[in-house]
């Protein structure tokens, strides 16, 4: 009876977690999937087609082939180029007040940005990290790439 | 055999953090407005400001060079191709006191439906509006109301249900600022945003 007890309480709180992960708000959506894409959350490997939701922490990479387009829900594009790998390191966005922040890495590959309405909002709520560097944005389209050097 | 592959791995990780090339471009915007990009490291920044501005890293600092419209189609041509569609705004204007669309406003939304089917993976967000005639309280009702009217007709064009969020703003967010009790066309609408 007692161990039924444990059980139930155990499965319960199972349910409790796995809930609270799912009520977290999507940082955005994958909008475009070329290639081999595939998305890294929590140790647990998915691949990242159309309509898949992006969440903070999340990790992208593309394949040799691959390239990827993501929509955050401040409307901020990003999409990376093969051989890429792009972090979601932070977003929270209220779409009622239009406030939040974001921060975004790409550590290899190549990554288009259209910015949106943070970084309209507030700029320096915004940050864009290379492995050196941080990119300040004011109401911005850019490219960036990181490479290993070869061609320098 | 482990050991090979950690004094492997270890090399790889030495090349990479040792010799990495960076490179940033900025873009013109698309809706023309003026825009900037600050780089920043260690050692200090560089602004860049101009459409083609760009910074490069040699060796283990950021150097400012003029980029061109061709090398960014050679470096960024796969990154910019898979650019999701640009998120659009369409405006719908009701009749008084109401839920019926404007002759024009009912063309518009066949256009609209159209275009949120050919946007993949759209979401959607319709959020109603109404002018200052009426109670607070009753216009709340009337804006949730319109949202709900063209929610519903979206999705009888096609568009999934789950991806289509309704909002009322009563009277909160009016586009023609007026006094209470004003008839204003402007202002009875819903306006539909698709990402």
């Amino acid at each position: 009876m007692i161990k039924i007890f444990w059980a139930a309480a155990l499965a319960l709180l199972g349910a409790t977690a796995s809930i609270s992960a799912l009520a977290a708000e999507p940082a955005g959506m994958v909008k475009t999937s070329k290639g081999v894409v595939s998305l890294e959350r929590g140790g647990q490997k998915l691949l990242a087609v159309v309509g898949t939701p992006v969440f903070p922490a999340d990790k992208l990479r593309t394949g040799a082939a691959g390239a990827v387009g993501v929509t955050l829900r401040d409307n901020t594009l990003l999409s990376a180029g093969p051989n890429s790998l792009m972090v979601i390191d932070k977003f929270d966005f209220d779409s009622t007040t239009q406030v939040g922040s974001m921060s975004i890495a790409i550590r290899q590959g190549t990554l288009s940005v259209a910015s949106g309405k943070i970084a309209r909002q507030n700029p320096a709520a915004v940050q864009f990290h290379t492995p050196t560097s941080v990119l300040g944005v004011r109401g911005t389209e850019f490219v960036v790439e990181v490479g290993e050097g070869r061609d320098e | 055999m482990s050991k090979f592959n950690w004094s492997v791995s270890l090399g790889v990780l030495l090349l990479l953090t040792g010799c990495v090339s960076e490179r940033v471009v900025l873009l013109p915007s698309a809706d023309g407005r003026a825009s900037a990009l600050i780089v920043r490291d260690a050692r200090g920044e560089l602004v860049l400001d101009k459409p083609y501005a760009a910074s490069v890293r040699r060796g283990d600092a950021n150097t400012a060079y003029e980029a061109t419209p061709e090398e960014v189609k050679a470096r960024f041509a796969d990154a910019l191709a898979a650019q999701p569609p640009r998120p659009s705004t369409y405006l719908l204007y009701f009749e008084p006191g109401g839920n019926v669309l404007t002759a024009a406003s009912r063309a518009e939304l066949n256009r609209v439906r159209r275009e949120i089917a050919e946007h993949a993976a759209a979401e959607v967000r319709v959020i109603g509006h109404t002018d200052r005639v009426g109670t607070v309280e009753g216009n709340d009702a009337l804006s949730k109301k319109r949202a709900e009217t063209i929610r519903a007709a979206l999705i009888e064009g096609g568009v999934p249900a789950d991806k289509l969020e309704t909002v009322g703003r009563g009277e909160r967010d009016l586009l023609v600022p007026t006094e209470d009790e004003v008839n204003e066309p402007k202002n009875r609408r819903v306006e539909i945003n698709l990402r």
